[in-house]
C-alpha cells in the first residue's frame, strides 16, 4: 500500500480471485431466494472482491472496478432501491414491503413477490458493497500522502 | 463421531479466543480473531444455521479481518505521550 512493488504472482492471483468471487456473488444474490445467502451477503462477498483488488493492485489502479468518490452516492441508490419498492406498494394502497400491492404490469402475485424480492436484494447488495469499500477507503485513506 | 467434531471446534474456539486475548502482537491478535471468527461459522453451520454461518464466515473472517489489519497499520507502536 505504500508504493512497495507488489510481485506479479500476488497481482494475478488477487486479479482472477476477485473475478471468481464476484462471479460466486452474483450466484449468492441470485439464488437467495432458493438457498442461504441473499443480498447481504452477496454484497459482502462482492465487497470483498472490490478490497482485495484495492490491495492487491494498489487503489489508484483498481479506480475504475468501483470509484472512491462514487461509494457514498452509490450505496444511497441501493437504499433508495430498497426504501423505493416499499414506499411504492405504499402509494399504491398496500403496507410497506407488501410485494403483491405492487402495480401489476399483467404479472400475477406470485411473480410480483418473486421480481419485487429480486430488486430488493440487488438494493441490498449494492449498498453493502458500496458502504464497506467506502469504509475501507477511509480507512486506508492517509497512506498516499505519507509516501 | 459427530460429537467428536464438535468438541475438536469447540477446543479450537477456546484456543483461539485465549491467544487473541493474550498475545502482545496486535497482527496476531487480528490474525485469531478471523481464526476465531472461521471456526465459530463453522460451528453455525454443523448446528444449521446455514445462513448465520454464511454471514459470519463473509463478514467475520473476511472483511473485519482485513479492516483490522488495516486499522493496525495506521497505529505506531509506542504512544507518543
Amino acid at each position: 500500500m505504500k508504493g512497495v512493488d507488489v510481485s506479479p504472482i500476488v497481482r494475478l492471483a488477487c486479479r482472477y480471485m476477485s473475478r471468481l468471487i464476484q462471479v460466486f456473488a452474483l450466484y449468492v444474490i441470485f439464488h437467495g431466494h432458493y438457498s442461504p445467502g441473499g443480498g447481504f451477503q452477496g454484497g459482502a462477498l462482492l465487497a470483498a472482491a472490490v478490497i482485495l483488488l484495492r490491495i492487491g493492485e494498489g487503489r489508484s489502479a483498481s479506480q475504475k472496478e468501483l470509484a472512491s468518490g462514487a461509494t457514498m452516492g452509490l450505496g444511497s441508490l441501493g437504499a433508495w432501491i430498497f426504501g423505493g419498492v416499499g414506499l411504492l406498494a405504499l402509494l399504491n394502497g398496500g403496507k410497506f414491503l407488501q410485494y403483491d400491492a405492487l402495480p401489476a404490469m399483467g404479472l400475477s402475485a406470485v411473480s410480483l413477490h418473486y421480481w419485487g424480492i429480486l430488486v430488493i436484494e440487488l438494493g441490498v447488495a449494492l449498498a453493502v458493497m458500496t458502504v464497506l469499500v467506502a469504509i475501507f477507503d477511509v480507512l486506508t485513506e492517509d497512506d498516499k500522502s505519507e509516501g | 463421531m459427530n460429537n467428536y467434531i464438535e468438541l475438536l471446534l469447540y477446543s479450537f474456539l477456546v484456543i483461539a479466543a485465549l491467544i487473541a486475548i493474550n498475545v502482545k502482537d496486535l497482527l496476531a491478535a487480528a490474525v485469531t480473531t478471523s481464526v476465531f471468527s472461521f471456526v465459530i461459522a463453522v460451528l453455525f453451520i454443523e448446528m444449521g444455521a446455514v445462513d448465520v454461518g454464511f454471514t459470519e464466515a463473509v463478514v467475520g473472517a473476511g472483511v473485519l479481518g482485513v479492516y483490522f489489519i488495516a486499522m493496525i497499520l495506521r497505529t505506531t507502536r509506542r504512544t507518543e505521550d
